[in-house]
C-alpha cells in the first residue's frame, strides 16, 4: 500500500466534505456565533450575551408565534399528507402505462417551473375581494356579498402552502409506493382482503417511508416559511420566519440567530421524532 | 383436513385486447391430483393458472370447483390458495403475521390467529424463525412460509406459479420432495406451474403440456414420456428424436415415408397415416443402437458433437433431413469404441421403439 492508495478515499470523499463544510458547517456555527452578539439599532458587538435567547424563550410572543406556525404546520401536514397520498396512489395503482405515470407526474411538476411568490401572487386576483371567485359566486347567486376570508386569512395561508407543498409529499409516496410489489397486493387479495383492509394493511405499512420523508419535507418548509405568511395573511398572522424577517429588517441580527438557533432545534426535534417512529433508511 | 374438490375447464379462453393467451382449453383435474401445467413462456400456463385462483377474468368458458362455478367469485371465496413465484411475502410483517394474515381479514381474534399460524409454521417446521421478517430467510424457508400462510386458509387447491424457480438447483430437488411430500399428506389438490419438464415429470399424478394457449397433452408423465402425442411435447420434454417426413406408401400396418433428405424409414400405421400426407415419428434417444440398422429403422448420421454426462454420453449426430438428432448412449459401452467428430455412424432403433406421433 502506497500512500496514494491510502490517500485515496479521503480524497474522494474530500469535494463532498468541503461543500457541507462551506454551506452547511460554516453557516450555522456563525449563526450560533452571532446569536450570543451584542446589539444595537445600527451594530452588532461581538460579545458572549444569553440575553438574545433569554428574550427571545421568555416572550409571550414567541410562544404565541410558534404555537401559530405549529398549528400551520399541523394543518398544512395534514392536508399534504391526505391530497398526496391519494395524487400518488392514483399514479402508481390506476394509472396503467409507465408512460402515462411519467405524463401525469411531469404535469404535478409543471407549476414548479414558476416561482414560488409567482405561484402565491396568481392567488390573489382569484381570490381577492372583487376576485374571480368572488364575482362568480357573488354573479351566481350563492352568496350575498364577497367572502372576506378567502384572502388576507389563514385560510389564504394554508391553501398557497397546501399548494407549494402537496408536490413535496407527492414525491416520496409515490417511490415508496412504486416499490411496492405488486403480488403482494394480490397475496393481500388472495388471503380474502377487502380494498379497504389492503390500504390499511398492506400499502400503508409499505408507503410509511415515503410519508415520512414527505412529512419532513413539508414540516421543514412550513416551519421555515415566511414569505406565503406574510403575503397571504395580509399581514395579520404570524410566524417564527416572519418574525425572524422583521428582526432582520431592524438589524437585530443577534436576536433572528437566537430564534434561527431555536427554530433549528424545534425542528430538528420533530424530524427526529418521525425518523423514530419510521425507519426511512429502507428508502434511502 | 381440507376437503378436496375436482376442478374442470370448460372451453376457457383469455384475451388480452386481440391477442389470445389461452385458447379454449378443457380440462379435468381430479379430486387429490397433483397436476403440474408445462409448457415455455407464453403458452398459456400461468394465464390459466390466474384465472382459477380468480387473479385474472376469464374471457369465456367456466371453470368449476367441485359443482360451483367460480367465474365471478372473489379468489379467497374460491376454496383455492395461491402460491406467488416471488412469494410475495409482506415484508413489513413477521412470520407469524404473514402466516395469520388471511385471519386477520377475517376477524379472527389475536390470540387464535398466533396461535393457528404458529401451528401452522410448526408443520413447516419453521417455529425457530416465527419473529423474524422474511428478508431475514433463505429461499427455501421463504417458501415454506408461504406454503403455510397459504395452507392456513384450509384450501381445497393448492395453486403453485413456478414455486422453485427462485431457487438453487439442490434446493430445488429437496423443495420438490417437500412439497409432494405435502400434497401426498394433505390430500389437496396442487396445480403447479412450471416450464421444466423435469420438476413435472418428478412431482405431476397428471402433468399438462401447453403451447400457445392449448393444451398439447394432458397425461401421467409416463405416458406422456412413452407416448408422447405430438412432435411438441416430444421436443418439449427432451430426450426423444422427432424425425419428420412424407408418407410414400401405406402397407397393411406399415407405413414407408421419406426424408427430406432422401432416407427412406418406415413406421407404423395410424390415423392420418395416408400416402402424400406429413408424418412425424418419435424415437426415445437411448433406444437408438449404433450399428448396421434393420431396413427401414436407421440411417448413417455424422457426429457432431459429444457430451458427457456422467452415467452417459450424449452423442449428436447431424442427419439429412432431421432437426436434431441425438443418442444417449451408456458411459462404459461409449468409451469402448468412443466417436470423433465427423464419423460416419450406421444408427439404427428396434421397429417397437418407433413411436408415431399425431399432428402438432
Amino acid at each position: 500500500m502506497t500512500i496514494a492508495h491510502r490517500a485515496a478515499p479521503y480524497l474522494q470523499a474530500l469535494p463532498l466534505t468541503l461543500i457541507l463544510g462551506v454551506f452547511l458547517v460554516v453557516p450555522i456555527a456563525v449563526i450560533v456565533m452571532v446569536s450570543f452578539w451584542d446589539y444595537d439599532s445600527i451594530r452588532i458587538y461581538p460579545d458572549f450575551v444569553t440575553f438574545n435567547y433569554e428574550e427571545t424563550l421568555l416572550s409571550w410572543v414567541t410562544w404565541k408565534t410558534y404555537l401559530n406556525t405549529l398549528k400551520f404546520t399541523a394543518i398544512v401536514w395534514a392536508i399534504t399528507l391526505f391530497v398526496g397520498f391519494w395524487v400518488a396512489y392514483f399514479l402508481a395503482f390506476h394509472v396503467r402505462t409507465a408512460t402515462m405515470q411519467t405524463v401525469l407526474f411531469l404535469v404535478c411538476t409543471v407549476p414548479f417551473l414558476t416561482s414560488n411568490i409567482i405561484r402565491m401572487i396568481s392567488w390573489i386576483p382569484f381570490l381577492g375581494r372583487n376576485g374571480l371567485l368572488n364575482t362568480a359566486l357573488v354573479d351566481a347567486g350563492i352568496v350575498p356579498q364577497p367572502l372576506e376570508f378567502l384572502l388576507f386569512s389563514e385560510f389564504a395561508v394554508v391553501l398557497a402552502m397546501v399548494h407549494l407543498y402537496t408536490l413535496f409529499m407527492v414525491t416520496p409516496i409515490f417511490n415508496t409506493l412504486m416499490r411496492i410489489d405488486r403480488s403482494l397486493i394480490e397475496a393481500a387479495r388472495d388471503a380474502g382482503a377487502s380494498g379497504f383492509q389492503i390500504l390499511t394493511n398492506v400499502i400503508l405499512p409499505l408507503a410509511k417511508p415515503g410519508i415520512a420523508i414527505g412529512s419532513i419535507f413539508v414540516v421543514t418548509l412550513v416551519m421555515g416559511d415566511f414569505i406565503t405568511v406574510r403575503f397571504m395573511s395580509g399581514g395579520q398572522s404570524a410566524s417564527v420566519g416572519l418574525m425572524m424577517a422583521n428582526q432582520i429588517s431592524l438589524l437585530q441580527y443577534p436576536a433572528a440567530a437566537a430564534n434561527a438557533v431555536v427554530l433549528l432545534a424545534v425542528v430538528l426535534m420533530i424530524v427526529a421524532g418521525i425518523v423514530r417512529l419510521v425507519d426511512i433508511r429502507k428508502e434511502l | 383436513m381440507p376437503k378436496a374438490a375436482n376442478i374442470e375447464l370448460a372451453a376457457v379462453t383469455k384475451r388480452y385486447g386481440t391477442t389470445v393467451a389461452v385458447d379454449r382449453i378443457s380440462l379435468k383435474i381430479k379430486a387429490g391430483t397433483y397436476c403440474c401445467l408445462l409448457g415455455p413462456s407464453g403458452c398459456g400456463k400461468t394465464s390459466t393458472l390466474r384465472m382459477i385462483a380468480g387473479h385474472e377474468s376469464v374471457s369465456e368458458g367456466d371453470i368449476l370447483l367441485g359443482n360451483t362455478v367460480v367465474n365471478d367469485l372473489p379468489p379467497a371465496r374460491r376454496g383455492t390458495a395461491m402460491m406467488f413465484q416471488s412469494y410475495a411475502l409482506f415484508p413489513h410483517l413477521d412470520l407469524v403475521d404473514n402466516v395469520a394474515f388471511s385471519l386477520k381479514m377475517k376477524g379472527v381474534p389475536k390470540a387464535e390467529r398466533r396461535e393457528k399460524a404458529l401451528a401452522m409454521l410448526g408443520l413447516m417446521e419453521m417455529t425457530p424463525y416465527a419473529s423474524r421478517r422474511p428478508a431475514q430467510l433463505s429461499g427455501g424457508q421463504q417458501q415454506r412460509v408461504a406454503l403455510a400462510r397459504a395452507l392456513i386458509t384450509d384450501p381445497q387447491a393448492l395453486l403453485l406459479d413456478e414455486p422453485l424457480s427462485a431457487l438453487d438447483p439442490f434446493l430445488k430437488i429437496r423443495m420438490r420432495a417437500e412439497l409432494k411430500r405435502l400434497q401426498a399428506s394433505l390430500g389437496i389438490t396442487f396445480i403447479h406451474v412450471t416450464h421444466s419438464q423435469e420438476e413435472a415429470m418428478a412431482l405431476a399424478d397428471l402433468a399438462v403440456v401447453m403451447n400457445g394457449g392449448r393444451i398439447e397433452q394432458a397425461a401421467h408423465p409416463r405416458d406422456l414420456f412413452n407416448r408422447p402425442a405430438t412432435p411438441f411435447v416430444a421436443r418439449f420434454l427432451g430426450d426423444h428424436n422427432v424425425i419428420e417426413g412424407r408418407v410414400a406408401t401405406v402397407d397393411g400396418d406399415t407405413a414407408r415415408f421419406d426424408l427430406s433428405g432422401g432416407a427412406s424409414l418406415s413406421a407404423p400405421a395410424g390415423p392420418g397415416v395416408a400416402a402424400g400426407a406429413p408424418i412425424a415419428i418419435a424415437v426415445r434417444t437411448d433406444k437408438v443402437r449404433v450399428g448396421a440398422p434393420e431396413a427401414g429403422h436407421g440411417f448413417t448420421g455424422l457426429v457432431s458433437n459429444v457430451e458427457y454426462r456422467g452415467s452417459t454420453v450424449q452423442v449428436a449426430f447431424s442427419v439429412p433431413g432431421v432437426d436434431d438428432f441425438a443418442v444417449s448412449m451408456d458411459e462404459a459401452d461409449y468409451f469402448r469404441a468412443p466417436l470423433a467428430l465427423g464419423d460416419a455412424v450406421p444408427l439404427g432403433w428396434s421397429r417397437e421403439h418407433v413411436h408415431l406421433l399425431g399432428p402438432g
